[in-house]
């Protein structure tokens, strides 16, 4: 690897297909990433854009059928997760791997109790005992901001607010110390106050705990407050990636040229009218063979139409670790 | 704004709508959940207000209540010269037409049987008389307003994108000719390319048709883009209604601060600013605590904050505010509107 071995976790051509009546659906095309040590990547796309059934496939988490991953490696440490028995993949999802879901609610378990749903990762995973678990338990609650833990852990997921749920969520996510956190839109089902709670509370843990986190989001405003890395998806595949100030500040791709454009801002003169995206992103029933975003482009040419295009670095370092767009177009091929 | 202000077509003054609370085996009447308690704006014609606050804070609760989809608990809402509230149901049944609403969820508010000339028509058929081919040709021409192909006519919902869907929605609002429409929420459920279509439409309607639009939301940037005056809304009340560019530029209230603070910009320099963390959750509007409702969060509370509740009153022209940190401002000029003052012995702590 270009630069050392220190990512955890080294994804190469995923290809996760859905069987479904009309069809098979390609869902996630040829997706590569990394993510080194310490690093917030974050993760943004439109709904259907394969983000979170990229993050989904990489754990085993999507039922099979209709789900379908085709192809590709995913290197955690030097296992490739997606050759190991569900057995070892237990051990991992957890453990090695936490993951967050969007909605707090409907991830906890309505008829246990908060605590017992904090120690059971610790029991499984860590083979503690009931008393050492209920200790780690409170110092995570804790560790999530949560007050008077110790009593807490008796409270039911309903007695809790949305914004403590995800707290907890996180808590759980956390408890069995993990190389790596996938978050899928943690704070979108979150009012803004309380989403700010929690994206200060990450930062925080991030200082304290230098685990690595991909962040799912389609907010891009979120992303920019929090993410080192910014990966941006459509139709399946990766679009554009890019450190986070240079992907705000030079865009190449014109899917995210006209995503940042299309947003109203706070500060700043007031647009009379918003730029628009014409047209639907698109539901991959084959291999796609040409730009999946052709039809909304702005700057489309016979080549989008013929081939589907590869990433390619814009600067000198390998595609993946500096900035890279798949796009045919170039400000100098329009002239062309 | 301009000066020469126009008419306020709908004026709502100390809306109060109680949701009751029964509990036991008797279910006795024990308290109330008071979703919006005593709310005064007015909407001037032609003018969007914005209605921004978190979830849970009323804003839904009064579009509702605007159109009398509840009996409210309190208060007057007139509308183009009538209190709806104290309407007769077939007096508010011939009012209908002039206020209509858009939903939140496209998918949930159209009937899935129903065909979209069927959807747009409902209401023709309803409250207009009119031949079968005078509606036909009405209902392409409201297809054709919100940008839906006409070979559409006879397809069902679940045929239609999230983004189409809202179309429809805001088409069969339309057929009636409304002046007033009350927006809840119209592009929380799209993704981010799809909201800009469909406001872009709503501002385009604006413009042709006259409209006047409550643009019910939480998403300040985008309320930022299309209203002319926004309120803050928290636990049931107005927290600060302001012009736009006053309140975008230095918000008043501290609840107002500290949301538009908790706002991520899009921007990697601006997104890590210092911002204002409100802690702790928002009270339940059954248990609304004492005194201004938002001082068990408040940045920059003082003892009066805990006793007694702050009236909304003019601080600045065309700003008011329901803190106590500004009701000891001797106030420049009068342009009317609800001015309700506390004389405080106490300094303010700034």
């Amino acid at each position: 690897m270009p630069d050392g071995g220190d990512a955890v976790l080294d994804v190469r051509g995923l290809k996760t297909v859905f069987r479904t009546r009309g069809g098979e659906v390609h869902a996630v095309n040829s997706v590569s990433f990394h993510l080194k040590k310490g690093e917030l990547l974050g993760v943004v796309g439109e709904s259907g854009s394969g983000k979170s059934v990229t993050m989904m496939s990489l754990i085993g988490l999507l039922p099979s059928p209709p789900a379908d991953v085709r192809a590709g490696t995913v290197m955690l440490g030097n296992r490739d997760l997606l050759k190991i028995s569900p057995d070892e993949l237990r051990d991992v999802r957890g453990a090695k791997i936490g993951f967050v879901f969007q909605d707090p609610m409907t991830s906890l378990n309505p008829v246990f109790t908060v605590g017992s749903q904090i120690m059971e990762p610790l029991i499984r995973h860590l083979g503690l005992t009931k008393d050492q678990a209920r200790s780690r338990a409170i110092d995570l609650l804790e560790l999530v901001g949560i007050s008077d833990a110790a009593n807490r852990l008796q409270s039911f997921p309903h007695q809790y607010s949305g914004g403590m749920r995800q707290r907890v969520m996180i808590a759980i996510a956390l408890s069995c110390d993990p190389d790596v956190l996938i978050a899928d839109e943690p704070t979108t089902a979150l009012d803004v106050t309380i989403q700010a709670q929690i994206l200060e509370l990450v930062k925080g843990l991030r200082q304290k705990l230098g685990m690595a986190i991909i962040w799912i989001t389609h907010d891009l405003g979120v992303i920019a407050g929090i993410a080192d890395r910014v990966m941006v998806m459509y139709g399946g595949q990766v679009v554009e990636q890019a450190p986070v100030k240079e992907l705000f500040a030079h865009p190449q791709h014109p899917y995210t040229r006209a995503l940042l454009k299309t947003i109203p801002s706070l500060t700043g003169t007031r647009a009379a009218r918003l730029q628009v995206i014409e047209g639907q992103p698109p539901i991959m029933m084959a291999e796609p063979a040409s730009c999946p975003f052709c039809d909304r482009c702005a700057h489309v040419f016979d080549r989008c139409r013929r081939e589907n295009p590869v990433r390619r670095g814009i600067d000198t370092r390998p595609v993946g670790y500096g900035h890279d767009v798949a796009c045919h177009w170039t400000p100098e091929a329009a002239v062309a | 704004m301009l000066d020469a202000t126009p008419a306020p077509l709908v004026k709502v003054r100390g809306l109060k709508m109680y949701f009751p609370v029964y509990t036991g085996i008797l279910r006795r009447h024990t308290g109330d959940v008071k979703a919006v308690d005593g709310v005064s704006f007015d909407i001037l014609q032609g003018e969007t207000l914005g209605l921004v606050g978190e979830s849970g804070c009323g804003k839904s609760t009064v579009g509702r209540a605007l159109l009398r989809l509840y009996d409210l608990t309190g208060g007057s809402v007139e509308i183009d010269g009538e209190d709806i509230a104290k309407l007769s149901p077939e007096a508010l049944r011939k009012k209908r037409p002039t206020m209509q609403m858009v939903f939140q969820d496209p998918q949930a508010s159209l009937n899935p049987r129903m065909t979209l000339a069927q959807i747009v028509g409902e209401p023709l058929v309803e409250h207009a008389d009119l031949s079968a081919t005078d509606r036909d040709a009405r209902i392409h021409q409201l297809m054709d307003q919100v940008g839906l192909n006409r070979r559409f006519a006879n397809r069902f919902p679940h045929e239609f994108s999230g983004g189409q869907r809202q179309r429809i929605g805001i088409a069969r609002a339309l057929a009636l000719n409304p002046k007033f429409i009350v927006c809840d929420e119209p592009i929380t459920a799209l993704d981010v390319s799809i909201q800009a279509q469909v406001v872009n439409l709503l501002e385009d309607l604006q413009d042709r048709l006259g409209l006047t639009y409550l643009f019910i939301s939480h998403d300040l940037s985008m309320v930022r883009h299309i209203a002319d005056r926004v309120a803050v809304m928290y636990l049931g009340r107005i927290a600060e209604l302001s012009p736009r560019d006053a309140l975008y530029d230095r918000p008043l209230h501290p609840y107002a601060e500290a949301l538009l603070s908790a706002v991520n910009e899009p921007d990697p320099n601006l997104a890590r600013r210092e911002r204002i963390i409100l802690q702790g959750d928002v009270p339940s509007p059954a248990k609304p605590p004492k005194g201004c409702n938002f001082n068990t969060r408040c940045p920059r509370v003082m003892d009066i904050c805990r006793s007694v509740k702050p009236e909304l009153a003019q601080v600045e022209p065309g700003r008011l505010v329901a803190c106590h940190l500004y009701s000891n401002i001797p106030h420049a000029g009068s342009t009317g509107g609800p001015e309700v003052y506390e004389h405080l012995q106490q300094g303010v702590n700034t």
